[in-house]
């Protein structure tokens, strides 16, 4: 309503879009213990060889497989590796794979999809259909035939996990652009003679951040799972660098006789994707216009 | 009750010592401060007032609708009697019992009809669940409940139109049947929020004309609200007069009109544009401004300003021929092309430097496809406009790009057409960076120049769009258009969104920048007193095709064509002693400008009726040939 809006705006002076932002996502309690954790990790990652109690790939044939103890905080492994440790070092690869992988789908994503909805017709039925097929395949099944093509391989797990986020930010980016592009700004820019790629960058491509960052966090989480999904049949990360996922498999075996094998890793990839799913959740909170009223 | 019984009827709604307050986290706004009136059974009271006024937030406090957009009954009471006769007091109901009297007791309707009917039910579906949901019936009662309904607010067909969707149904008719939904449990009281405001004229007036006659037939109070002072006139029985959440003044429509006695409503009458208020004269004439403490009934209190005389004479600027624009409307499984849209047929006309051109017309007459097209925001089907005589749809693209440099345009909704995520210093400098014309610290300037320009304040650059007024954000968006240097501007329906005080100094600010710079304009518009003041040729645009077009003093005092007349007729006087004369019943839709494939439209030459006055002779969409 109208009337209503502009009395609103009337409740003394409007603030600027990011202070509001940073107001309402100040609101979300739980996106924040999750951004809490997230830097956390994310510092233990970058400081992994001044945090790390020992080196994460140097064996200790004295201490095999044991149990938590104060000097092997979540225990050892097969090789008396220490597991606190190596989930440290680990930390840096997961998030590495996740916020690389998900940039790159999300740069070639939200760049086609805003072409495909900025000039619709052949393009935009091309890329959209390419990207029905890509999402027609279970995303793990997808990474899989990738990295059969490139080989195995962290850095190839980021291009396997990148692919298949490129359709999900694709579609995004072209329903925003799709609405934005209908917004009187737009005619009007063109009126003035803007030239189109400049429109998409500079007045369409700030519309679709808000729901690309929300995506984004998200996407981190499903990717981190991906990665290590991978690594767990052994298409990613080789022995004997520390990601979660072949952390877990090495375990497995050992799954009864020493559960601390899997149950910290597992734990880690568990908790830092909630992380990021936690995060996501408060951000669109936060940035959805339609929760935007009071 | 306090409420004096002057003709013995209690009234149906008093409200005392309203307060309205939005909580914000700047603290409190007060929305609504102190606000007292009653209506009687049978009785209509206007209530007027700017945007930001407080008057829908008056009546959505009546409905108590406020809580849902945040806002709180902060005092003061609302006694409404209901169908019962019990007299309840609408601040002390709970939500529940709310529920029963709206809809019950009170209805409303709103502005905009299509948002306010669901999509996915059918008409009927809709006034029959709103029948039910008051009363004791069967799926088959209310059914033919709201038939009679659909039949008492003058739809014809009403049978078959009964079983559409909303989207099937043109706005008027849209608006009809939340009449129809409002009134199908006899309220007591309507609330009728801007109910024509997105109405064509000649729809206005039918809608207004049923409202009226409605209230005769059961006897409801009805408060009206509205920005506009010709509907007060037409519908009003009492007005009251708000600005910034407080009742300016109070009283019968005739003292209101005659003796205002507030300088608020004054000033307010005085900026409303007058059909008429130029008969006799050849030339455009800015709108005189009320002097500080002036008397708004003598000229005297004015600032007047001297007629324009900017055309000047020889080659024209820009000379439209033939232009044709259509849109293919494709069905079925291989698209095939089943009609089209004719939105502009055959639309000719020349424009010189210092002109202004109005055109108009209703909705879906293809006035703005005309601007879009000559904007080459939309592609022509076919025709030629010729920018000082060379042809802009053939032109290579970066001579082109230099032309659309100097054609501008000018949106009708200035917040939508800023950026929002852009400084308006920005917007502003858009075309400056674009076509290369400043650098550095000389786009600052320029754009410091061009805010100076449109009365605003350099040191304005540096904020953002929503921190405007709607009327400061118009001011925005000519600066950007100007900033190309442009000779030729379309303004389209440029001040439709603005208050009537707003509305005046746009116009003006727009015909001061005609004088001081040869602007041509092209003047869109859907208001004929506001098009009367700026314009000094007209052109009547019907079904896409120009019915008429002429100098201004020709169309307005000597309209030839029978749509033209109708058009100027339907127009609201912003005078209650216009209403007494009964105006002829204007009756019919305005038909869709969309046909089959093999059904085009006739097209003809106009014929001139006078010295460059010309008049469409063949039959257009109702109207026969001449």
């Amino acid at each position: 309503m109208s009337t209503l809006s502009t009395n609103t705006d009337m409740v003394g002076k409007t603030r600027k879009p990011l202070a509001e932002f940073w107001r309402r996502f100040m609101r979300q309690k739980v996106a924040l213990v999750a951004l809490g954790f997230l830097i956390l990790l994310i510092g233990a990652a970058v400081f992994a060889p001044w945090i790390a109690p020992y080196d994460p790939t140097q064996p200790d044939y004295v201490n095999v497989l044991q149990g938590p103890s104060a000097q092997h905080w979540a225990g050892t492994d097969t090789y008396g590796r220490d597991i606190f440790s190596r989930i440290i070092w680990g930390a840096r690869i997961s998030l590495a794979v996740g916020f690389l992988s998900v940039t790159l789908g999300a740069i070639g994503g939200v760049g086609l999809g805003i072409i495909a909805g900025f000039y619709g017709r052949w393009i935009d039925s091309l890329v959209m259909r390419v990207c029905d097929l890509l999402l027609a395949f279970p995303g793990i099944l997808l990474a899989i035939a990738v990295i059969a093509i490139l080989g195995p391989g962290i850095t190839n797990v980021i291009y396997a996990v990148a692919i298949f986020s490129v359709p999900v930010f694709a579609r995004l980016a072209r329903g925003t652009t799709l609405q934005l592009k209908q917004a009187v700004y737009v005619d009007a820019a063109r009126a003035v003679g803007v030239a189109d790629r400049v429109i998409m960058l500079r007045h369409i491509l700030p519309g679709t951040l808000p729901n690309v960052i929300v995506y984004f966090s998200m996407r981190i989480g499903t990717s981190i799972l991906t990665a290590a999904a991978l690594s767990f049949i052994g298409l990613g990360a080789q022995p004997p660098s520390p990601e979660w996922g072949a952390m877990l498999a090495d375990g497995r075996t050992y799954m009864g006789v020493a559960d601390h094998l899997t149950l910290f890793p597992g734990l880690a990839i568990f908790l830092t994707v909630l992380g990021f799913n936690l995060l996501g959740d408060g951000l669109r909170d936060a940035l959805d216009p339609k929760l935007r009223s009071h | 009750m306090t409420t004096a019984r002057q003709d013995g009827s209690d009234p149906t709604i008093s409200v005392e010592g309203l307060n309205v307050e939005f909580r914000g986290e700047n603290g409190v706004f007060h929305a609504v401060k102190d606000l007292s009136f009653h209506i009687r059974a049978g009785e209509t009271l206007a209530v007027v007032g700017e945007s930001g006024s407080g008057k829908s937030v008056s009546s959505l406090s009546v409905m108590r609708l406020i809580e849902f957009g945040g806002g709180r009954i902060s005092g003061g009471s609302i006694r409404l009697t209901g169908r019962d006769g019990n007299l309840r007091d609408i601040t002390a109901t709970s939500m529940e019992q709310m529920e029963a009297v709206r809809g019950n007791d009170v209805a409303m309707i709103f502005q905009e009809p299509m948002t306010s009917l669901n999509p996915v039910f059918t008409v009927g579906e809709q006034i029959a669940e709103a029948v039910r949901l008051h009363q004791d019936c069967t799926p088959d009662m209310a059914r033919a409940e709201a038939l009679r309904m659909l039949e008492k607010v003058r739809i014809p067909d009403a049978k078959s139109i009964l079983d559409r969707h909303p989207h099937q149904l043109s706005g008027g008719m849209r608006q009809r049947v939340m009449i129809a939904m409002a009134l199908s449990c006899k309220p007591r009281l309507l609330i009728a929020d801007e109910p024509t405001t997105a109405l064509d004229v000649t729809i206005q007036a039918q809608i207004l004309q049923l409202i009226r006659l409605l209230q005769e037939e059961m006897g409801m109070a009805v408060l009206f609200i509205t920005h506009d002072m010709g509907v007060v006139a037409e519908v009003a029985d009492r007005v009251l007069v708000m600005r910034h959440g407080e009742k300016v003044e109070e009283g019968d429509v005739r003292q209101i009109f005659e003796a205002p006695q507030h300088p608020y409503t004054r000033a307010l009458l005085a900026a409303v544009p007058r059909l008429g208020a130029l008969n006799g004269e050849e030339l455009p004439r800015p709108f005189p401004q009320l002097r500080e403490g002036g008397d708004y009934r003598s000229a005297d209190g004015f600032d007047q300003y001297p007629s324009q005389n900017t055309v000047e004479a020889g080659a024209p600027v820009l000379e439209v021929q033939n232009l044709v624009t259509r849109f293919d409307i494709r069905r079925g499984l291989f698209s095939r092309v089943s009609g089209r849209v004719h939105a502009v047929e055959n639309v000719n006309f020349n424009l010189h430097k210092g002109e202004t051109l109005a055109l108009v017309g209703e909705s879906g007459c293809g006035k703005s496809t005309t601007g879009r097209t000559l904007m080459m925001l939309q592609e022509a089907t076919s025709g030629s406009v010729l920018y000082h005589g060379k042809d802009i749809f053939r032109l290579p693209a970066r001579e082109r790009k230099a032309v659309r440099r100097k054609i501008q345009y000018v949106f009708q909704d200035p917040f939508a057409s800023l950026d929002p995520r852009l400084t308006v210093g920005f917007s502003i400098a858009e075309p400056l960076i674009t076509h290369g014309l400043a650098a550095g610290r000389g786009i600052d300037e320029r754009v410091a120049e061009l805010l100076i320009d449109v009365g605003l304040r350099p040191e304005h650059a540096q904020r953002y769009p929503y921190e405007f007024s709607g009327g400061q954000r118009q001011r925005i968006c000519i600066a950007r258009a100007l900033a190309g240097e442009p000779d030729v501007l379309i303004t389209d329906e440029a001040v439709a969104a603005l208050d009537v005080s707003i509305q005046a100094q746009v116009i003006n600010l727009l015909m001061d920048l005609q004088r001081k710079r040869g602007l041509s304009y092209v003047f869109i518009s859907h208001d004929m007193a506001v098009v009367e003041r700026v314009s000094h040729r007209v052109a009547v645009m019907y079904l896409g095709q120009i019915v008429e077009i002429g100098p201004r003093r020709q169309i307005f005092e000597n309209p030839q064509h029978p749509y033209t007349r109708r058009l100027l007729s339907a127009v609201p006087v912003a005078s209650p002693d216009a209403r007494d004369h009964q105006r002829p019943l204007i009756e019919g839709e305005i038909p869709s400008a969309m046909r089959r494939v093999d059904d085009p439209p006739l097209v003809a030459p106009l014929i001139e009726v006078a010295p460059d006055h010309f008049v469409a002779r063949h039959a257009i969409g109702t109207f026969d040939a001449a």
